[in-house]
């Protein structure tokens, strides 16, 4: 069990930002995330696209961003459970919290801090209608261990990077790989576009576009995939089908956690401290929804900021504190380091 | 500047008729928005970087729209329910000479 003082969900810019207030008041946090990477969307979607409103930064790429905090809160030591989600959440008798992901790693805290953006990110699925039936014996969104394919008949789909990059990488395990692609162009990075048109003179891949995959047949497992290529419909024999057609956000198991859900997000009771209606648990960032609500990343920080605040006082009812300004008290790391603004010398000149 | 008349069909096939002003850098995916005419996180989920297609529509109108740019395109190229007159709604900027576009939009993915 890992347990924590704040339990972040979502390790985006908001919940990275968390981890420094919380850090100041002297609480460890410890971070949720379904993407393998901190950033959020950040580094998921737009790593590489300048953002021009984040106070002090005339433009910053958002990958950039993402590093910046990683290092302004590396002092704080927070501890990241990342490439699973968030499934579950169950309330202890203390009003501390469980949280489970669909893994099974649990996570114990007596805040838990939502800041999951858009949601979980997951594969989108191609609106194949008995797609279902074969999830798993033979359909699969995501590829977790290549050797699954070894010495089999691969057909993937898609025009963006992980559909060019797997293939290129299965070329090696699998018996045939097949890429169907409703474009002649792809999406991807330019040396893996080469590759794949490579790989394909050698005969290593074949590549049927523009094309679409339109129909799975098969009695318990995947047998064939029904191709439609312009005007022409035929079915081909394959062990797999693998649809790479990127990650959509969804909001995913919180919906389920009794909080209130407005236009997609997670009402928040107050713009004090961003509580939702489960006392303990918060709503920062672009996950939640108040009157004059505004997605942005500087408004996720402010709302982190107080509702660290409110976090504290929360675990210390007894305590007093007033907030202090870095300027003034420094930042005093989890990790022994300290960083404070150079003394004043008071020193007579003869 | 003056505002134009945009007609929007949405997802439950309703029609709206609707005011956008051509003064202020919008989208049509913001003036669907704005009106609150598709609910807050299904649409403009990845704030109009031609990134998500969850502001796809078909354009029902003979107006000239801006070329479709590279990005479009290929982001068209791995969506659903796409038509020959499918668009991103977050790449047409309003002005003057769309008044009167009619598009609606694509179902919700």
């Amino acid at each position: 069990m890992i347990k924590t003082d704040i339990l972040i969900i979502g390790a985006g810019p908001t919940g990275l930002f968390a981890v420094f207030e919380a850090g100041l008041l002297k609480l460890k946090c410890h971070l949720i995330d379904a993407l393998p990477q901190p950033g959020g969307q950040c580094s998921e979607i737009y790593p590489k696209k300048p953002i021009y409103d984040i106070p002090g930064f005339p433009e910053v790429l958002a990958g950039d961003l993402v590093n910046n905090l990683m290092k302004q809160i590396e002092p704080f030591q927070p501890g990241f459970t990342l490439g699973e989600r968030a499934d579950t959440i169950e309330k202890l008798d203390d009003g501390s919290f469980i949280v489970t992901t669909e893994k099974g790693t649990k996570h114990h805290a007596p805040i838990v801090a939502i800041a999951g953006g858009l949601g979980s990110f997951e594969p989108r699925k191609p609106p194949i209608t008995n797609i279902s039936n074969f999830e798993d014996k033979g359909v699969e969104y995501i590829i977790r261990d290549p050797e699954l394919y070894r010495d089999k008949n691969v057909i993937i789909s898609g025009g963006g990077d992980s559909a060019l990059d797997w293939s290129i990488f299965l070329t090696d395990v699998a018996k045939s790989v097949t890429l169907v692609h409703r474009r002649n162009e792809f999406r991807g990075a330019l040396d893996s576009v080469e590759k794949v048109q490579e790989l394909k003179n050698l005969g290593k891949i074949e590549l049927i576009t523009p094309a679409e995959v339109i129909g799975l047949v098969g009695n318990s497992n995947l047998e064939e995939v029904v191709i439609k290529q312009g005007a022409e419909v035929f079915n081909r024999e394959c062990d797999h089908f693998i649809p790479l057609f990127g990650l959509a956000p969804k909001l995913g198991p919180i919906a389920d956690w009794g909080l209130e859900i407005e236009k997609n997000a997670i009402k928040v009771d107050n713009t004090l401290d961003y509580q939702t209606n489960i006392p303990g648990i918060y709503a920062i960032g672009d996950v939640n929804t108040y009157p004059g609500k505004l997605k942005l990343i500087l408004c996720g920080f402010h709302e982190a900021t107080l509702m660290c605040q409110s976090a504290y006082q929360r675990i210390f009812p007894d305590k007093r504190y007033v907030m202090k300004y870095t300027t003034v008290g420094g930042v005093e790391g989890f990790d022994g380091s300290k960083k404070e603004a150079p003394k004043a010398v008071i020193k007579s000149i003869d | 500047m003056k505002d134009i008349k945009i007609t929007i069909t949405d997802r439950q096939g309703v029609k709206h008729e609707v005011d956008a002003p051509t003064d202020m850098n919008m989208n049509l995916m913001e003036i669907v928005r704005s009106y609150e005419l598709a609910p807050e996180g299904t649409i403009g989920i990845c704030g109009g970087m031609a990134m998500c297609a969850s502001c796809q529509c078909y354009v029902l109108s003979d107006h000239e729209l801006p070329e479709m740019s590279y990005d479009e395109d290929l982001m068209l190229s791995e969506a659903y329910n796409v038509k020959e007159n499918s668009r991103l709604g977050c790449q047409i900027f309003i002005h003057e000479e769309l008044d009167g576009l009619e598009v609606e939009l694509a179902p919700e993915v």
